[in-house]
């Protein structure tokens, strides 16, 4: 059974007395394992297919399985647990906690899927040593540079086990050398087997993904499987 | 997630974000700290004022009553139609204690000023009051050395007195207080007792600074027809409303009331007192509470507003969290939490405040901060931060994810 399966996905949004046809239908598998990315441009309803994938919005019509639940219809406390439990994200302005070190950012998800403290310390400081930034564990993001901020984001992202590590512009606000290192670090991740979903508009971050979604005005423009990714 | 962790983390959040906007949480305490001691010194205040009329009042025995011309608590109209009413005289407590079943003892009492001096000593204004040798019962009083006011006293009218303990410390500074001699407005009275210390009646005056006399010697040499009050204590507190149906029949008897005429005398009982005093205490309460309260209302206002400003600055973290997995609760319950803080912090701190100026109402009114009302002043504290901080945490819990991750 696949790991997510979309089937007719459409996202109207009501802005003011026009309305945005977002998404126009949009049917997709994805298995377990797989590195995805997901292309278009600004305008292309890439981005309404992200928080649609990743539970942060529900569709106007259509059917979502992840992991087996049905979660297109579920009110905003139940997706809430399930993107807790099934998602994690990894966001290009990094999203971290100003006033919180590496540690307790990382140990958030953990927090709210209620986790007891010394189980939660185990696996936050196993995900800060797993991303390298066992030495930064005190340290908030103002304190870390952009790539830190970013590996603690994927540590956040994967400590509560998720199905998904869903990424949005991962590398949009790194140099090109520190976004290398992020991208390496998810072909490591994949290699591991976690499946991983990179939404982009940059060519070159899509080509380290074994298959390439294209999306175009609100439609599936393209599917294909990348045979010869870039590797770091 | 149980409630326990999540109110843990609530309050690791809210401390975090009030020490990064210290000024702020500062300045919004303000109002808080403000209401929560003006509330509690109100209350100190009431708590006093009802502690101090409680002590006087315990004086008045409850199982007494006062037979006297006219009522405790009298409109104006009623004032005018019973002032022409006849004194009491001393043969009616005399009549009183001979035909009564149900009293114990009967004392009467009546009163006046007078001076009281000893060689250049000299004392104006002190309150003078006649009494019989009952009194001392009926008053419910003790003495501290010599004796009351003997039945022969009364009888021969004695030129004999009993200092309160003010003017015995002050006529007699090293002592001889008793077989000595006073003069009262002139006249000298050998000093047979002193009364116990008994403090000050609420409305300030002093009652240690009183001079008593026999009776039948006040009405020879002060007041030849003194207004009299006839106190008759009951033998039975339960037997009280009977006492009083048969005391009413006896001094109607006594002053040829005639049938279907009203009564030309009051009998007054300390629960009237009781009941009136506490009609307006509960008014002032109730008028000083709701006045005080408002700036405490006030000051939840302050919170509510700063608590909507801390939710719009915060609008990225309420996404973050949100995309993490924090429940609608959970975001509630942070805010809520922080609040809750700020009024609970300046609770305590208003608190603090009010403590030393309770000393000084303390100093006036008998009144310590009592213990409840520190209580109840950090409950209130804690729901006004709970109340005002409601509407914007609730905007917090209702945010759309998406939306709140596009704020900056």
């Amino acid at each position: 059974m696949s790991l997510i399966q979309i089937h007719d996905l459409t996202r109207r949004y009501v802005m003011g007395t026009e309305t945005v046809h977002a998404l126009r239908g949009v049917s997709l598998s994805i298995e377990r394992g797989e590195y995805l990315a997901i292309m278009g441009p600004s305008g292309s309803g890439k981005s309404t297919l992200m928080n649609l994938l990743g539970c942060l919005d529900t569709p106007t019509s259509g059917y979502y399985e992840l992991n087996g639940t049905n979660v297109a219809h579920m009110d905003d406390n139940s997706l809430a647990e399930i993107r807790n439990r099934e998602i994690g994200f990894v966001f290009q302005s990094f999203n971290l906690l100003p006033r919180s070190d590496s540690l307790h950012n990382v140990e958030l998800p953990l927090i709210y899927s209620g986790i007891p403290y010394s189980e939660r310390r185990e696996k936050a400081i196993q995900a800060l040593t797993n991303v390298g930034l066992l030495d930064r564990m005190h340290h908030r993001p103002n304190e870390l540079s952009g790539g830190q901020r970013q590996r603690v984001a994927v540590a956040r992202a994967l400590v509560n086990n998720p199905s998904i590590v869903l990424a949005d512009e991962p590398t949009g606000n790194l140099d090109s050398r520190t976004g290398e290192e992020i991208l390496g670090l998810f072909e490591t991740l994949s290699r591991r087997g976690n499946t991983i979903i990179v939404v982009t508009h940059e060519e070159e971050v899509a080509q380290h993904a074994r298959r390439i979604i294209r999306i175009r005005d609100g439609l599936v423009a393209a599917d294909e499987i990348n045979s010869n990714p870039r590797t770091v | 997630m149980n409630l326990l962790t999540e109110i843990k983390e609530a309050v690791l959040i809210a401390w975090a974000a009030l020490r990064g906007n210290t000024m702020r949480s500062i300045l919004t305490a303000l109002g808080i700290i403000i209401g929560i001691v003006t509330v509690t010194l109100m209350g100190t205040a009431i708590t006093g004022l009802n502690n101090a009329f409680k002590k006087s009042i315990a004086g008045i025995g409850a199982d007494t009553l006062f037979i006297q011309r006219f009522s405790w608590f009298t409109g104006e109209e009623e004032w005018r139609m019973s002032r022409n009413r006849r004194e009491l005289s001393l043969q009616h407590a005399r009549d009183v204690e001979r035909l009564s079943t149900f009293a114990a003892a009967v004392s009467v009492e009546s009163n006046g000023n007078g001076t009281v001096s000893l060689d250049r000593k000299q004392a104006k204004g002190v309150f003078v009051a006649a009494n019989n040798e009952n009194s001392l019962i009926v008053r419910g009083l003790t003495l501290s050395s010599g004796r009351w006011l003997s039945a022969s006293d009364v009888q021969a009218g004695r030129p004999v007195c009993v200092l309160g303990s003010y003017l015995a410390e002050r006529f007699f500074p090293q002592g001889g207080v008793i077989g000595g001699r006073v003069k009262l407005n002139d006249i000298p009275y050998d000093v047979i007792g002193v009364i116990d210390k008994q403090g000050t009646f609420f409305t300030g005056f002093n009652l240690d600074n009183q001079i008593v006399i026999p009776i039948s010697r006040f009405t020879r040499e002060l007041s030849r027809w003194p207004d009299l009050t006839i106190q008759v204590k009951v033998r039975d507190i339960q037997e009280l409303g009977d006492a009083k149906e048969e005391l009413r029949g006896i001094m109607r008897k006594l002053r040829r009331v005639p049938p279907g005429a009203k009564d030309d005398f009051a009998i007054n009982q300390q629960d009237a007192l009781i009941s009136f005093f506490n009609a307006i205490g509960g008014t002032v309460a109730a008028v000083g509470l709701f006045i005080t309260g408002l700036s405490l209302f006030v000051g939840g206002i302050g919170i509510m507003n700063i608590m909507f400003v801390s939710v719009a600055e915060r609008t990225k973290e309420i996404g973050i969290r949100k995309a993490i997995g924090a429940k609608r609760r959970t975001i509630l319950i942070q805010f809520l939490v922080e609040a809750a803080s700020i009024t609970l912090g300046a609770g305590i701190l208003g608190l603090l405040i009010a403590w030393p100026l309770t000393l000084v109402v303390d100093h006036y009114l008998a009144a310590a901060m009592p213990w409840w009302l520190v209580g109840i002043a950090l409950l209130v504290s804690v729901m006004t931060g709970v109340v005002s901080g409601f509407l914007p945490a609730w905007r917090a819990a209702r945010m759309d994810p998406v939306e709140a991750l596009r704020a900056e």
